[in-house]
């Protein structure tokens, strides 16, 4: 096992790559230093060596530092990155944080801040010795919620999918209550479990909440396994049948609590076919759909703008959010009056909650 | 050799990096621009294919019976708002900071 991390320092001014070496060796935990002075040259290390962190200058010859940070964050997501640069402009620092650094530090800074720099690269590093654990990726929300009855907690577990916030009441180990997008009681925590991936926080209890679950947690549980695996593997057609129902039932009812006119989900092309409610010619929108979130990457790609966030469109009649999520891309029809800045969060929260 | 001075030394410029393109265009129905506020230094390649992709935006929603009045496309770094106008299109581009209004 490393016992070392290792940091990466790209700069194209080798004195400068010097000076970078003689300090960060100093750091508490006594990282590895490599340095490259070219992008390519930088790039290939990572390739070939593992790296903790990524230091990184803006203004290079032939490859820059953002069109290197963009091509790091889709090949290395777990590289820990930070810009260091001579550029005093608060363009490039939003530049840089859209394409995910973790730190963005001005050259003529460190010589003012120089500790709270080194402070900030050795809490990136995140030192092996300081003992302890942190997070739990492999599991799923129904060993988190069987954990916290075990251990007989009284807690609040908030739990967040993007923008959906769902939260779970425990009691000395019993659930009592659960919530999410305006769901309470036996039909959330059903939602909840359905949810493949998240985040979750353990808040204070709230003891004086109403019960809405009566049932025991073994009980829950079991019968929202049985029904996941119903929903994936129909056996019979009733429970086919069944499974759809609840799933279109769901969708209608989504749409209708958000307002939102229709959508659209369009699967990569060949890769089945587009899904709507509340729309005809669902095809020829769905084609749509993607070729403009394709123009849009595109143009971005070439002009560097950035991540592509979204598109917002005003028709004749409606107003329209074009996004990605996961591998899909969804099309949303607002009515004229909704409010516009709103547009984006509720589209969303609706295309998650679809998506889950 | 101090610290600073190491530092002064090492500040000297270099070469620049691509501003991010700020003003407004206008471009006809067939790409052509035909007035523009963004600065000259900025590359007319790239201020050709922002309206190329605009327009294309524009014409793909119309065959998809979906005619848009108004587009904009919201990048980490950039918006860019395009208004039709009569087959040509208007186009708008505005960095995007971290003090910039939330996008819409």
């Amino acid at each position: 096992m490393e016992s070392t991390h290792k940091i990466l320092i790209l700069d194209d001014d080798a004195d400068w790559l010097e000076l970078c070496r003689e300090i960060f060796s100093r750091l508490p935990s006594r990282p590895e230093i490599r340095t490259a002075t070219a992008s390519s040259r930088a790039l290939g290390l990572l390739d070939s060596e593992p790296f903790r962190l990524l230091i990184c200058d803006l203004k290079m010859p032939r490859m820059d530092g953002l069109q290197v940070l963009s091509v790091v964050r889709r090949r290395f997501p777990g590289l820990r990155t930070i810009v260091l640069s001579g550029l005093e402009d608060e363009e490039f620092r939003s530049r840089a944080y859209a394409l995910g650094v973790d730190l963005f530090w001005l050259k003529s800074d460190m010589q003012q801040d120089s500790k709270m720099f080194l402070d900030c690269i050795e809490s990136l590093l995140g030192r092996d010795s300081d003992g302890g654990f942190r997070g739990i990726q492999s599991k799923g929300l129904m060993d988190i919620i069987q954990m916290e009855c075990l251990s007989r907690s009284s807690t609040v577990l908030r739990i967040t999918r993007g923008p959906l916030v769902a939260k779970l009441w425990f009691q000395e180990g019993e659930l009592f209550d659960a919530e999410v997008e305006g769901a309470r009681g036996e039909a959330a925590f059903r939602r909840i479990l359905a949810w493949k991936s998240g985040t979750f926080e353990n808040l204070p209890a709230e003891p004086d909440r109403e019960r809405t679950i009566t049932r025991p947690i073994n009980a829950l549980l079991l019968e929202s396994a049985q029904a996941m695996d119903e929903n994936a593997n129909p056996a019979t057609e009733t429970q086919f049948f069944d499974a759809s129902h609840r799933k279109l039932t769901w969708k209608l009812s989504l749409l209708t609590r958000e307002g939102a006119e229709f959508v659209i989900s369009a699967p990569p092309e060949g890769h089945g076919e587009p899904e709507a409610f509340g729309v005809q010619a669902s095809d020829q929108l769905a084609g749509w759909t993607r070729n403009s979130l394709e123009i849009a990457r595109r143009l971005g790609e070439t002009i560097e703008a950035g991540p592509l966030s979204h598109i917002a469109a005003n028709g004749m009649e409606k107003q329209l959010t074009v996004l990605a999520h996961g591998k899909k891309s969804f099309l949303v029809g607002w009515p004229l009056a909704a409010d516009a800045n709103q547009l984006l969060e509720q589209s969303k929260k609706l295309v998650a909650s679809w998506d889950s | 050799m101090g610290f600073i001075k190491k530092l002064a030394r090492l500040f000297r410029s270099r070469a620049a990096i691509r501003q991010l393109p700020v003003g407004s265009l206008t471009v006809n129905r067939d790409g052509q621009i035909i007035t523009s506020t963004v600065s000259s230094t900025y590359p007319k390649s790239l201020l050709d294919e922002i309206g190329h992709e605009v327009l294309a935006l524009f014409r793909e929603a119309r065959a998809a019976q979906l005619p848009l009045a108004e587009v904009s496309v919201h990048f980490g770094s950039l918006l860019i708002t395009a208004r039709e106008l009569r087959g040509g299109t208007i186009i708008f581009l505005r960095p995007q900071s971290v003090l910039s209004q939330p996008p819409n």
